[in-house]
């Protein structure tokens, strides 16, 4: 018999989510035996910024997240996947980027995890600006190499 | 055709989005970066280092090299930095 497709969930969106809920969504579906998250904060950089700005294109976004998790699903045998990318105006402190996966076994779920990061990081049409403590808007955040290293090792 | 720009290109240029009536001869999205940018300063501007713009032709991204025909909405934008 093969495998049910993994159920998988994309969201982009302005309002806080929810870890717990997520995570226990996906906990929650037949066989599951290991259910991996990574949330993305946003730092205050020792008080230099009191948040980000996030800027993204609209309907790329969610696609493009979209074909990530679905190549995730392709190379390991997870059973769920949720991720959830925030824009706007994030406080430091408060979450930007959620990513959930389930599998039966822990190393689909950390693998496909990772995976999706890394993708999403480099893949996703999305773009950070500093906001400083005084509440003028910074520099745009840099591309880093090493985003583009760990997801070219996959 | 329309044009779409984010980040900082769509600062530089002074605009997110417009239409466009393309000359035949553009038929790459290279060809398009070259036409944009003898538009005027701001564009030049926008479209400096060719190297680090990206793009993507209806909602997919696609290289310099990728040709234009029947595309209905292109975007312009720096490399990404969500996550």
């Amino acid at each position: 018999m093969a495998a049910a497709p993994a159920k998988i969930a994309v969201r982009v969106q302005r309002e806080p989510f929810d870890q717990a809920t997520e995570i226990c969504h996906l906990s929650r579906l037949a066989d599951v035996g290991a259910v991996v998250s990574f949330t993305g904060i946003c730092r205050a950089d020792g008080g230099r910024l009191a948040g980000l700005e996030l800027e993204h294109y609209p309907g790329m976004a969610e696609a493009e997240i979209g074909r990530v998790a679905a190549e995730a699903a392709a190379r390991w045998p997870i059973l769920g996947a949720t991720a959830i990318h925030r824009f706007g105006r994030i406080a430091a402190g408060e979450d930007i980027v959620l990513v959930v996966t389930a599998s039966a076994h822990r190393a689909a779920a950390f693998a496909a995890a990772e995976f999706l990061m890394d993708w999403l990081k480099t893949r996703a049409p999305f773009w950070k600006r500093e906001i400083f403590a005084d509440g003028t808007a910074g520099a745009w955040v840099e591309a880093k190499d090493a985003d583009d290293a760990a997801a070219a090792r996959w | 055709m329309k044009l779409l720009y984010f980040a900082w290109i769509r600062e530089r240029t002074g605009r997110a989005e417009e239409d466009v009536e393309l000359p035949a001869d553009v038929t790459t999205l290279g060809d398009l970066v070259a036409w944009l940018r003898q538009r005027g300063e701001e564009f030049e501007h926008a479209f400096a280092d060719p190297a680090v713009v990206r793009a993507a032709i209806d909602r997919t991204h696609a290289p310099l090299t990728a040709p234009i025909a029947g595309a209905r909405e292109i975007a312009f934008f720096p490399p990404m930095t969500g996550g």
